[in-house]
C-alpha cells in the first residue's frame, strides 16, 4: 500500500518535470520558429490551434458537438477587420470588438441551442451559424464575395508597427499563450469544476441546487469569445476577413483539427491544428485534392485512433509511463 | 409539515403511474415509502423533486407552493434527493464529490478565473462530513473505485453537505451487505434528528427500526399509511406487499 503510494506519487513528480519541461521545449520552439519557417505560415498555425483550442472547450469539457463555431470565428474575423479598416481602430482594440461581437453571437446562438442534446444541438447550431453566413453574404459592410480586403495590420498599442513580420508574429504568438493560458484557468477553476460534475452527471448536479443551463452557456460564450480571438487574430495576420471564414466547411474543419488531436486534452487541438494546416499547405502546391486526402486522413484516424493523437500517446504504455492519464 | 403533497399524479402517455397520493413528511421524521417494483416510489420522487411534473395535484414545501418550481430551484429551498443508480461523479475524488455540494453555497461556483486551489478552504467542511460517514482513509480515492456501497454512503455524504431540511432517498441500502446496512441505517437516523427524511427501502427490517411513519404505495395508489405496526397489520397490505415478501 505504502508501495503503491510512493511510486504515484514519485512517477506523479516525474510527469511534472517532464512536462514543465516539454512546456519550456515547446516555447522555445515558438520563439525560433519564425526564424526556421515562413512565418505567416506558422501564425497561421497559431491561429488555428487557438481556434481548435477554443472549439474543444466546448466539447471537450462539456461534451457540446458545435457545428456552427466558422460564424464566431469568421465573425470576429468580420468585426475586427471592420473596426481596423473603417474606424481605424489599433489592433489590440480592433481585435477586442471582435471578441466581444463573438461572445454576444455567442450569447445568441448559445440561449437557442443550449437545451438541446448531441445531434439537435449540432443542427441547431448549423442552422443558426448558416444564417450568419448568409446575413455575410447579403450584408454591405461585409462586401459580400470580396469580403472586406487589405485591413491594414496598424500599430500595436498606438506604437509598434504590426507590418514588421517579427513584431507580428509576437503579437500573435503572446495573443495566442494568452488565449490558451485563458483556457487552462477555465478549465481548473472552480466553474471548470462545476462543468467536470455537469458531465459526469448531469441529474445530480442539478439535484445539487445547480441550474446547468447557465453554466453551459457560460462555457458556450467563453469558448465563442476565444474562437473570436483567434478569428480577429486572422483578419490581422492575413489582412483580410471573407466568407471562408464563416462558411460551414470551417465549422467542419475545426472538429477535423480537434479530434484528429484528442479532444479533452490541452495539446491536442494544438496538434491537430498544426497537422491539419501543415497537410493544406503541402497539398496546396501539389495536384492532389486537398479535401479528399484531409477527409481520408480524417477518417484513417477517426478508425485508429479514437482518443485522437494527443489522447493516444496518454493512454499509451509510455505515455503513463510518464505519469499521464488519458482523460475521461 | 415540512413537504406535502395533495391529489399528486402522473401520466405517462396515457398510462397512469401515479394517482392520487397525498403525502405528508414531518420535521426530525423517517417516513418510508414501500411498494412492490413499478409501484410509482422513484415516480412520486421525481414528481416531488420536480425532476418530472405532475400531471395532477399540488406540492407544498415549507408553506411554499412549489409545484411549478423547476428543480434545480427545489433543491436551494432545501429539498434535495439522491438516486436509485447511485449518483457520484465517478472521476472526481471523494473529496471532491463532496465539494462540488459545497461550492454553491460557498459561493465558489462560478469563479472561472480562480485556480482550483481556491476551493481548499471548503476542505476542513468537506472533510468533517468524510469522517461523519466513516470515508476519512478514501479522501483522495476517486468515486469510481469505491465498492457499491461506499459509493452509496458517498452520494450521503454529498447530499448532507447542502444541510437540506428535507432528504429523500431512494434504496439508499440497495445492494449493500449485511454490515453496510447497518451502518447506513444508523446514519440516516442520525441525521434525521435534525431534518426530514423520505426514504423507498425495500428492506422491511430496516423500515421497522427507523421510519416513524410508513405509506405503501400499489400501481401508483396508496394503499395503507400509518406507522409500521398498523400498516403491518393491513389485510390488504399483508396480501398485495408484505405477504409475497415473508
Ligand atoms: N419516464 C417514464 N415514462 C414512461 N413510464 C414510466 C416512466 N417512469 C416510470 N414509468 C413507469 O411508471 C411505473 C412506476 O415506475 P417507478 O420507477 O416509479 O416504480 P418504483 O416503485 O420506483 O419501482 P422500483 O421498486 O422497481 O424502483 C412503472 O410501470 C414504470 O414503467
Ligand atoms: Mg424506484
Amino acid at each position: 500500500m505504502t508501495d503503491a503510494t510512493h511510486t504515484t506519487s514519485s512517477t506523479f513528480t516525474g510527469a511534472r518535470h517532464l512536462r514543465t519541461v516539454m512546456l519550456i521545449a515547446i516555447l522555445i520552439f515558438l520563439i525560433a520558429a519564425p526564424f526556421l519557417f515562413y512565418p505567416i505560415f506558422v501564425m497561421k498555425i497559431l491561429c488555428f490551434a487557438l481556434f481548435a483550442a477554443a472549439f474543444n472547450l466546448l466539447l471537450g469539457y462539456t461534451g457540446f458537438l458545435s457545428f456552427g463555431h466558422a460564424a464566431f470565428f469568421g465573425g470576429a474575423a468580420y468585426f475586427t477587420a471592420h473596426a481596423m479598416k473603417e474606424w481605424g481602430t489599433t489592433p489590440e482594440v480592433g481585435i477586442l470588438i471582435g471578441v466581444a461581437g463573438a461572445a454576444a453571437l455567442g450569447l445568441v446562438i448559445g440561449l437557442i441551442a443550449i437545451r438541446r442534446q448531441g445531434i439537435y444541438f449540432a443542427m441547431i447550431t448549423l442552422a443558426l451559424s448558416q444564417m450568419f453566413f448568409f446575413y455575410c453574404v447579403q450584408s454591405a459592410w461585409t462586401h459580400g464575395e470580396d469580403g472586406i480586403q487589405s485591413v491594414p495590420r496598424g500599430h500595436l498599442f498606438g506604437l509598434i508597427d504590426l507590418n514588421v513580420t517579427t513584431n507580428m508574429y509576437f503579437f500573435v504568438l503572446a495573443v495566442f499563450l494568452i488565449g490558451i493560458g485563458i483556457i487552462w484557468r477555465f478549465v481548473n477553476s472552480p466553474f471548470g469544476m462545476i462543468l467536470k460534475s455537469i458531465r459526469e452527471n448531469e441529474q445530480r448536479t442539478v439535484s445539487l441546487g445547480y441550474a446547468v443551463d447557465r453554466y453551459k452557456l457560460g462555457a458556450f460564450v467563453m469558448s465563442a469569445a476565444l474562437a473570436g480571438l483567434a478569428g480577429g487574430l486572422k483578419a490581422i495576420v492575413f489582412e483580410f476577413a471573407t466568407l471562408t471564414d464563416v462558411a460551414w466547411q470551417m465549422s467542419g474543419e475545426v472538429i477535423l483539427m480537434t479530434l484528429l488531436g484528442g479532444i479533452g486534452t490541452m495539446i491536442g487541438p494544438v496538434v491537430g491544428a498544426s497537422l491539419v494546416v501543415t497537410l493544406q499547405n503541402e497539398l496546396a502546391t501539389s495536384d492532389f485534392p486537398v479535401t479528399i486526402v484531409t477527409g481520408l486522413v480524417f477518417m484513417a484516424c477517426v478508425l485508429l485512433f479514437r482518443r485522437g493523437l494527443v489522447g493516444e500517446f496518454y493512454a499509451s504504455r509510455l505515455g503513463r509511463r510518464l505519469g499521464f492519464r488519458p482523460e475521461q | 409539515m415540512v413537504l406535502s403533497a395533495r391529489g399528486l399524479g402522473k401520466d405517462f402517455a396515457g398510462f397512469t403511474a401515479v394517482n392520487g397520493v397525498d403525502l405528508d413528511v414531518e420535521h426530525a421524521r423517517i417516513h418510508a415509502l414501500i411498494g412492490p417494483n413499478g409501484a410509482g416510489k422513484t415516480t412520486v420522487f421525481n414528481l416531488l423533486t420536480k425532476f418530472l411534473q405532475p400531471t395532477r395535484g399540488r406540492i407544498m414545501l415549507l408553506d411554499q407552493d412549489i409545484t411549478k418550481v423547476k428543480p434545480d430551484k427545489i433543491a436551494r429551498m432545501g429539498l434535495v434527493r439522491s438516486f436509485q443508480i447511485s449518483a457520484v461523479f465517478p472521476h472526481l475524488t471523494v473529496l471532491e464529490n463532496v465539494r462540488i455540494a459545497l461550492q454553491r453555497p460557498n459561493k465558489l461556483a462560478t469563479q472561472f478565473w480562480l485556480p482550483l486551489s481556491s476551493l481548499d478552504k471548503l476542505n476542513p467542511r468537506a472533510e468533517e462530513l468524510i469522517a461523519d460517514l466513516g470515508l476519512s482513509q478514501y479522501r483522495d480515492t476517486r468515486a469510481t473505485d469505491l465498492s457499491y456501497g461506499r459509493k452509496r454512503v458517498l452520494e450521503i455524504a454529498t447530499t448532507l453537505a447542502l444541510d437540506p431540511k428535507v432528504l429523500l432517498l431512494d434504496e439508499p441500502m440497495a445492494g449493500m451487505g449485511g454490515e453496510d446496512v447497518a451502518t447506513v441505517a444508523s446514519i440516516i437516523a442520525d441525521v434525521a434528528k435534525t431534518r426530514a427524511v423520505l426514504m423507498v427501502e425495500h428492506n422491511l427490517s430496516v423500515v421497522a427500526d427507523i421510519a416513524h411513519h410508513v405509506t405503501v404505495l400499489q400501481r401508483g395508489e396508496i394503499l395503507a399509511s400509518g406507522d409500521y405496526e398498523t400498516v403491518s397489520q393491513n389485510p390488504q397490505v399483508r396480501t398485495a406487499y408484505m405477504g409475497t415478501e415473508d
